[in-house]
């Protein structure tokens, strides 16, 4: 198993990894939808993660798996309170749309 | 006698807080005589003063505490009581209580008859602090309390407002020259590191100082004493002072607190000794408001206010005395016109009371007739201060046109005699006009018209009695009596550092030509009173209102236009001055720029609040080109 | 012991604040009037010549070198006694005004009276700091709550102006403490014993001086003062200026001065010519006010920026008597709003023109005033006279000529104060002040030891100055320049 991860060179996961974070960043930017950009977000996390088990098996350093599952916890109470609040902005905005929260101005 | 100086100046004190506090609750009978009485005690212990001090031939010397110390600055609340002061405890005490005594009949009608006593005393407290103190702040106590109650007293009728203004302008007058005062004292204490009498003059004798500092010393203490006794330029606040009643008129502006300006002098002759420039400064400030002072009298129509510009006439002529280093012959002035101007003043007194509060001379006239004693102790008075020989006025006046013709020269001397016709022209013309021709007020008051009870009119026999003979304190040498000039040999005893209190001054004239100068004065002082006799004591005479009279007349009517001088000069300037920093340098100006800094915040935040428009991608896209900046500033 | 005089206000004020008790103006003056026995029983066992006293010194944030650490010597102790011996009068002036939640402003003058014992007391700088804010926040609720028309728009102002001012204390302060050796430390004395670079004390000078300047406030930073002190309640008012601008002239004494003597140089007569400066400025912008409020606000402006002057000159004169007038202004200014408040109460105008004749109608009240107005003068024999001698005395030491120019305030002084006495209490009575009543007990009382404090300490000034003598003189010897 640990051959087979390391016959694909580092750089591949970093540019995998980098395009997926990449992705989710221009989801995050550019849509509208809350739930997209929810799941634009988890799309950046587990990019982030990927990244965290590919150094870690590399590396043979066990503290990036560590991270990975603290991260995917995190993620899940993020996900959770996130999915809640967007319950709570259809119900008063009968939308998703993000664009429409604008009162945090001024 | 050590312990008992204290009880000199603190008695009057006590009736001061006596008639102050429970004054109200009290009968007039009572209020009047605890205010004579601490007076009279305050005398009795200041003779008894004065009979030790002459029987030890030292001055006596009373601590009551510490004042306060700051650095090399010790004050005490201490008392001396030397020859100088002696003799000014006595004319204070003295000539008070005769006042105090004269004010119960005066003020009988008053609803504020303890407030009066209460105030007078406290007048006296002041005095004596000023007179008896050992050290400068003493003095300073003294001279700011004399010109507190001055204020007092002016204003003691206070619901008039013209009053009340006419106490301020001699208030702030005076707080002029006690800036002045206070400066001297301030350069004196830098130059002989104390204030106490005793070091200063010490000080002064055994070290060299510079005469610069001694002239700038002196110049200093002089604007003190121009603010107190009315000199040129801070002497208009005098004559509006008669808007008091006649007996503070008597005590405070003529006999006592004008004088403080030359005690002051005479008290630090030392000082005035070694600079002859200030005693030149002092010599042509005296003639200039004697002068002046004399020649605004001549067209005066209130009895009060001519008698007030002979006071600042008088005290005019005393500076000259001084300025001529004729420090025990000032003194003698001091004394004899204490005793003759207050007499006038309460003569006058007599004869407002017995007009019922007219002060116009103009509207009297043959009051020889109703008021005898009054007519006959103004009539001693007049005759004294116009300088008729045997008369105190006389000889105190005299001995000053001796000096000045010694020490100053032909033409000294013949302003000064000018001066003293002009004196004699307006005191026959004031007295010719009210006590003979006919009377012309209304006939209500011609009815009203009757003579002052005894409580006035004792001290007037008692104070015209002085006038007559109070020249015999100081005759002069020529007179061969073997008692001449006591009064000046009684300052030159020790003072505090053996030295001569009031150094005598010796006039350097051969007899034959001070028997001229004299029987020169007399008979100018003759001559005159028969010139005003003939010319006002008949009906036809009498003078015209001021808005008819033309050229000098006029500008001597209206005192040089002195008072609208300061009106124009520092009065609306100020007031003009007071509103432009109020509204156009503070609130606008200034506080303009306080609230402007204000203003540009808010402005920046109404500009940057558009920043925050609430579009959250738009925070997202922030954030994220923030990121990807940091990261090319890392990377590059 | 020097703790309770801050625990016991400051406990007192939270349960006034929160149990909210009926008799709330009872319980406040009763707590206030502990403190004041309090302080005199620090009176009675203090050493004038035994240096610090009744100290308390413990660790706070031990980390930064910050201490909880008070001291008193005679400098402080005199401004404990301005604060607790004019608190309780304040608060009992206060009682012939009845308020809304009384509870609430009898607690925040405590909080108060707490706060400036703090600020006194401190000798940590930053602890100094933590109070002088402290006391901000009292008196911000008391003029914005109680106070008169635009009082919002008035007080907002005065609490950033004089909050910016502190925050340039803070910066100053912590570049001091940066420069103590580490562990860096807020103790006076390591904070004195920093040496610094003239450009350096430039700074922390110009810092220390923003903060104090505005706080008393001195030329030109005194816009804030006249409007805040006419539109607070009269008890506010007196806390601002009878005790609370004495922060400023301490912290210059206590901090500003011996923490950077190296630029007084430069900057002293730059800070004593803007001191006087006011002094006449003012006093010229009282001659003509109407609103006897404002016009004693403007005369303290005169006022305060003698003493600014004297102690600013940094010489045993100007210090003495900076500090004793620091007292005696209290005394004062505390009795002449106070008969402005009674003026407002009965006639509901504080317009020179509305008033005259008053004397005729209230002569009690005329005579009183008129005592305290006379220490407001400085008339010998009041208590502004010793201070002011002084005061004049080191300012015309520094510069004779200078000196000159403040001594003007004696003249001025006397044209403003008697202008308005004269139109307000002389003069025909008029349809109002015919009927004005004469003080009864409760302001007799006030007004009664306001008067007996001007004669007591006019007659004997050592009194006060014996206590703080040696304090100064170590103070000036610590710190020369």
């Amino acid at each position: 198993m640990l051959e087979i991860v390391r016959s694909v060179p580092i750089d591949y996961f970093v540019y995998l990894c980098t395009a997926l974070f990449a992705i989710g960043v221009l989801g995050v930017l550019t849509r509208r939808n809350a739930i997209v950009v929810l799941m634009c977000v988890e799309l950046m996390l587990n990019a982030v993660n990927l990244l965290l088990a590919a150094f870690s098996t590399y590396l043979s350093d066990a503290q990036g798996q560590i991270m990975v599952f603290f991260i995917m916890v995190v993620a899940a109470a993020e996900a959770a309170v996130g999915l809640g609040i967007l319950v709570m902005i259809y119900r008063n905005t009968k939308s998703t749309d993000i664009s429409l929260l604008d009162n945090l101005k001024w | 006698m050590q312990t008992l100086i204290p009880l000199i100046p603190f008695l009057p004190l006590i009736g001061f807080a006596v008639n102050g506090l429970f004054g109200p609750r009290m009968s007039k009978g009572v209020s009047g005589w605890i205010g004579s009485g601490s007076v009279l005690l305050s005398f009795v212990l200041s003779i008894l003063a004065f009979m030790e001090v002459s029987a030890t031939h030292s001055p006596i010397r009373s601590e009551v505490y510490h004042f306060m110390s700051v650095g090399n600055l010790h004050i005490s609340f201490g008392f001396l009581v030397d020859a100088l002061s002696s003799w000014m405890m006595l004319i204070v005490t003295g000539i008070g209580f005769l006042i105090h005594v004269y004010s119960i009949g005066y003020m009988h009608d008053d609803a504020g008859f303890s407030r009066f006593f209460a105030y007078l005393n406290l007048f006296i407290f002041s005095m004596l602090l000023l007179i008896m103190g050992d050290n400068f702040v003493m003095l300073f106590f003294g001279w700011e309390g004399v010109g507190l109650c001055s204020y007092l007293l002016i204003g003691f009728w206070f619901t008039n407002r013209d009053y009340n203004l006419a106490a301020n302008k001699a208030f702030i007058m005076n707080r002029i020259g006690d800036l002045g005062l206070l400066l001297g004292m301030f350069l004196i204490f830098k130059t002989f590191g104390s204030l106490q009498y005793e070091e200063v003059f010490a000080r002064l004798a055994e070290s060299q100082v510079e005469t610069g500092v001694i002239t700038s010393i002196c110049l200093l203490l002089f604007v003190g004493a121009i603010g107190k006794s009315a000199q040129i330029p801070l002497f208009t606040w005098l004559p509006d002072a008669m808007a008091g009643p006649t007996p503070v008129s008597a005590l405070i502006h003529a006999a006592t607190m004008v004088t403080a300006g030359i005690y002051l002098v005479a008290r630090c002759n030392g000082l005035f000794s070694l600079s002859h420039e200030a005693l030149q400064v002092v010599a042509v400030v005296g003639m200039a408001t004697s002068v002046l002072a004399a020649l605004i009298g001549l067209q005066q129509n209130d009895i009060k206010k001519v008698l007030a510009y002979s006071t600042v006439s008088q005290l005019g002529l005393m500076f000259v005395s001084l300025g001529m280093g004729a420090y025990a012959s000032a003194m003698f002035h001091v004394t004899t016109h204490a005793f003759f101007k207050a007499l006038l003043f309460l003569g006058a007194g007599s004869v407002i009371h017995a007009m019922g509060g007219e002060q116009d001379i103009r509207n009297m006239g043959g009051l020889r007739k109703h008021l005898p004693i009054t007519f006959w102790v103004f009539l001693i008075g007049t005759f004294a201060i116009s300088g008729v020989p045997l008369l105190s006025g006389f000889f105190s006046k005299d001995e000053i046109l001796a000096h000045t013709f010694d020490h100053g020269g032909v033409i000294w001397w013949a302003l000064a005699s000018f001066s003293s016709l002009l004196t004699a022209t307006y005191m026959g013309r004031l007295f010719f006009l009210t006590f003979f021709g006919s009377f012309r007020g209304t006939h209500e008051q011609a009815h009203h018209l009757h003579e002052s009870p005894p409580s006035m009119t004792i001290p007037l026999v008692a104070l015209a009695v002085l006038s007559v003979v109070g020249g015999l304190i100081n005759l002069p040498h020529i007179f061969h009596t073997g008692s001449t000039q006591w009064l000046a040999h009684w300052l030159s005893g020790t003072g505090i550092n053996h030295q001569p209190v009031v150094p005598l001054t010796e006039v350097h004239l051969s007899a034959s030509s001070e028997w001229m100068l004299m029987g020169f004065a007399s008979v100018v002082a003759l001559v005159v009173l028969a010139f005003t006799y003939a010319s006002y004591s008949k009906p036809s005479n009498v003078p015209v209102p001021d808005e008819q009279l033309k050229g000098a007349a006029r500008v001597l009517a209206y005192k040089f236009y002195v008072d609208e001088l300061y009106n124009a000069l520092f009065v609306r300037p100020t007031e003009a001055l007071s509103k432009t920093l109020h509204y156009y340098v503070d609130v606008w100006a200034i506080d303009g720029v306080v609230d402007g800094v204000g203003r540009g915040f808010q402005t920046l935040g109404a500009t940057f609040r558009r920043l925050q428009n609430g579009n959250i991608e738009y925070y997202l896209i922030g954030m994220v080109a923030g990121g990807i900046g940091l990261l090319l500033t890392y990377f590059l | 012991m020097s703790l309770y005089l801050i625990l016991i206000p400051i406990l007192g004020a939270l349960a006034l604040l929160l149990f909210r008790p009926n008799q709330a103006n009872a319980w406040a003056l009763g707590i206030s009037l502990a403190v004041q026995v309090g302080t005199l029983f620090l009176l009675s066992g203090f050493n004038p010549n035994g240096g610090l006293q009744f100290g308390l010194d413990t660790p706070w944030m031990a980390s930064v070198g910050l201490r909880f650490h008070l001291e008193v010597d005679g400098i402080t102790l005199l401004l404990l006694l301005l604060t607790n011996l004019l608190t309780p009068l304040i608060l009992f002036s206060s009682f012939n005004r009845r308020f809304e939640s009384e509870s609430r402003y009898y607690g925040l003058v405590l909080l108060m009276q707490g706060a400036l014992n703090g600020v006194f007391l401190a000798w940590d700088g930053l602890l100094f700091y933590i109070f002088y804010e402290l006391a901000l926040i009292p008196i911000y609720f008391i003029c914005a709550i109680w106070g008169g028309a635009d009082r919002i728009r008035v007080t907002l102002k005065f609490f950033i102006y004089t909050f910016i001012g502190s925050l340039f204390m803070l910066v100053a302060m912590l570049y001091v403490y940066l420069k103590t050796p580490a562990p860096h430390s807020f103790q006076w004395e390591d904070l004195v014993a920093v040496q610094l670079t003239n450009a350096e004390a430039w700074w922390v000078a110009l810092g220390f001086f923003l903060a104090f300047a505005v706080k008393m406030p001195v030329f030109p930073f005194h816009t804030w003062q006249p409007d805040t002190y006419t539109t607070s309640p009269t008890g506010g008012t007196m806390l601002l200026s009878a005790i609370m601008l004495k922060m400023g002239i301490y912290g210059v004494i206590r901090w500003m001065i011996p923490l950077a003597p190296e630029s007084m140089h430069t900057w002293m007569p730059v800070f004593v010519g803007l001191a006087v400066t006011g002094v006449v400025y003012a006093s010229l912008i009282a001659v003509k006010q109407t609103d006897l409020k404002r016009l004693i606000a403007y005369s303290s402006i005169a006022h305060v920026g003698l003493i600014a002057a004297g102690v600013l000159v940094w010489n045993k004169m100007g210090v003495q008597g900076g500090i004793l007038q620091m007292l005696n202004h209290g005394i004062n200014v505390l009795g002449l709003f106070f008969a402005v408040d009674i003026l407002e109460r009965r006639l509901g105008s504080r317009s020179l023109f509305d008033m005259g004749g008053i004397a005729k109608s209230a002569p009690v009240f005329a005579a009183l005033f008129m005592i305290i107005l006379l220490g407001s003068l400085a008339v010998p024999l009041t208590n502004g006279f010793p201070g002011e001698f002084l005061l004049l005395l080191g300012v015309w030491q520094y510069n004779p000529w200078v000196g000159a120019l403040a001594g003007l305030t004696i003249i001025f002084g006397a044209v403003y104060l008697l202008r308005a006495f004269g139109l307000a209490m002389f003069g025909l009575p008029n349809s109002q002040t015919e009927r004005f009543q004469d003080v009864h007990t409760g302001e007799y009382v006030v007004l009664g030891i306001v008067a007996a404090l001007v004669l007591l300490l006019g007659f004997f000034p050592q009194l006060i100055l014996g206590l703080t003598d040696s304090s100064v003189d170590r103070i000036l010897g610590a710190v020369q320049f």
